[in-house]
């Protein structure tokens, strides 16, 4: 007897508690550490469904990022509660929430309900387009995402980018190109120290190994761009770098040269190959690689960006 | 017939199993915050440790083995470290 059905069976159960005790956490800090988990417990329903390459995206992004995201966004509105106790929002207005989400909800679940039995799929032309014009890589996935789905992989970071910039924009217009506050305390405790000494150099490499074999195996650019973010914040958390002012140079082009790449070599495919994200029959693989390494700076760049929030007005350091 | 290593893989395995058992049972019955963490990590260190052992004669490319170790060293310096900011806090929290 197969026992994986019924280990499927307890993990879908179990996915189904925890967003539970996600939605109905009186505490903030609760719901995110629920969430964390509930996104740890995805990137293995992903594994059991074949699919590395975005359980290792669930991980590092869904659960990893987010959370640390979810968490200081925690702790601010905690900050911001406690200086006006007044601004809770009245019943009329929790009402009107609750009613808006159980709406989205049913929308949802009535979108999935009408699917139709074979459900409309590109996956075949997508699997043809990847051992075409993608062809040399290894990974079909990376070759879906930068030959086939090129413009919607494009489009996400640029998501990333007004992400950013509507962080950015929260801040007051005094604080504007100055510095976001330091992620840690202004003497981080031996331990954090510690943690950043050893993870950080070991994980930026893990970070560009997972970026370099994504052409050939489970793994990419954002898998690896997340993994460079994380280790960015490790080392601000304990004070070897601080968050950049947003007015640099370097930031704003870093944030800037995935998509642009990506476009301008996407733009260069209509003279090369005859079409707009076309790539010339046998360097798809170099050109391939070369727009992820700088898409894998952007997302390096502009997650730990989201995560320090907007500029601040001067602080202690 | 069952060899030797896979009699080792089995006994390492469920040895790893077993503590992260003890530790998830210490997690959720232990009295205060301190002897959880102190469950948490045995569960860490040592069950994850056993389950990669016994993972290592079972790899096909000895790269894999390599890769298995340094996750566990990986796991090893981030969730003793995390203790500690935790450990931190707490004693913060009591003064």
């Amino acid at each position: 007897m197969n026992i994986l059905p019924f280990l499927d069976i307890l993990l879908a159960s179990l996915i189904v508690t925890v967003a539970a005790s996600t939605v109905v956490a009186r505490d903030l800090f609760a719901a995110v550490v629920s969430y964390v988990a509930y996104g740890l417990l995805l990137a293995f329903v992903w594994i059991r469904l074949y699919a590395p390459d975005v359980a290792l995206t669930e991980a590092a992004v869904g659960s990893g990022v987010t959370g640390v995201l979810l968490i200081t966004a925690g702790k601010r509105l905690a900050a911001i509660r406690k200086a006006e106790p007044e601004a809770q929002p009245g019943p009329a207005l929790k009402w009107l929430t609750g009613a808006l989400a159980v709406l989205v909800a049913c929308a949802l679940a009535a979108a999935i309900l009408m699917l139709p039995d074979v459900p409309p799929s590109l996956a075949p032309e997508a699997v043809t387009a990847a051992s075409g014009p993608g062809a040399g890589l290894g990974n079909p996935i990376t070759a879906v995402l930068i030959s086939y789905r090129s413009f919607d992989t494009m489009l996400e970071k640029v998501v990333l980018i007004l992400a950013v910039v509507g962080v950015w924009s929260i801040g007051k217009d005094a604080a504007w190109g100055n510095a976001p506050a330091p992620l840690g305390r202004s003497r981080p405790s031996p331990a954090m120290v510690f943690l950043a000494q050893i993870l950080a150099p070991i994980g930026t490499l893990i970070g560009i190994h997972i970026f370099w074999v994504g052409a050939d195996a489970p793994g990419g650019a954002f898998q690896g761009g997340a993994l460079l973010a994380a280790m960015w914040m490790v080392a601000m958390m304990a004070r070897f770098d601080e968050p950049p002012r947003i007015d640099a140079k370097w930031l704003r082009l870093g944030l800037v040269a995935g998509p642009a790449v990506f476009l301008v070599v996407g733009l260069a495919g209509i003279s090369m190959a005859g079409n707009f994200f076309a790539y010339p029959p046998g360097f798809a693989k170099p050109i391939i690689i070369f727009i992820e390494a700088f898409m894998v700076l952007s997302i390096a760049v502009a997650l730990p960006l989201l995560v320090a929030g907007p500029p601040s007005e001067g602080y202690e350091t | 017939m069952i060899s030797l290593l896979d009699l080792f893989s089995l006994a390492a395995i469920g040895a790893g199993t077993f503590f992260f058992v003890a530790g998830t049972v210490g997690l959720l019955r232990f009295p205060d915050s301190l002897s959880r963490l102190h469950a948490l990590t045995k569960a860490d260190n040592l069950g994850l440790g056993l389950v990669v052992l016994g993972l290592i004669p079972r790899v096909e490319i000895s790269l894999a083995a390599l890769k298995l170790i340094l996750i566990w060293g990986l796991v090893l310096t981030s969730g003793g470290s995390t203790a500690q900011l935790i450990g931190r806090v707490l004693r913060r929290g009591r003064k």
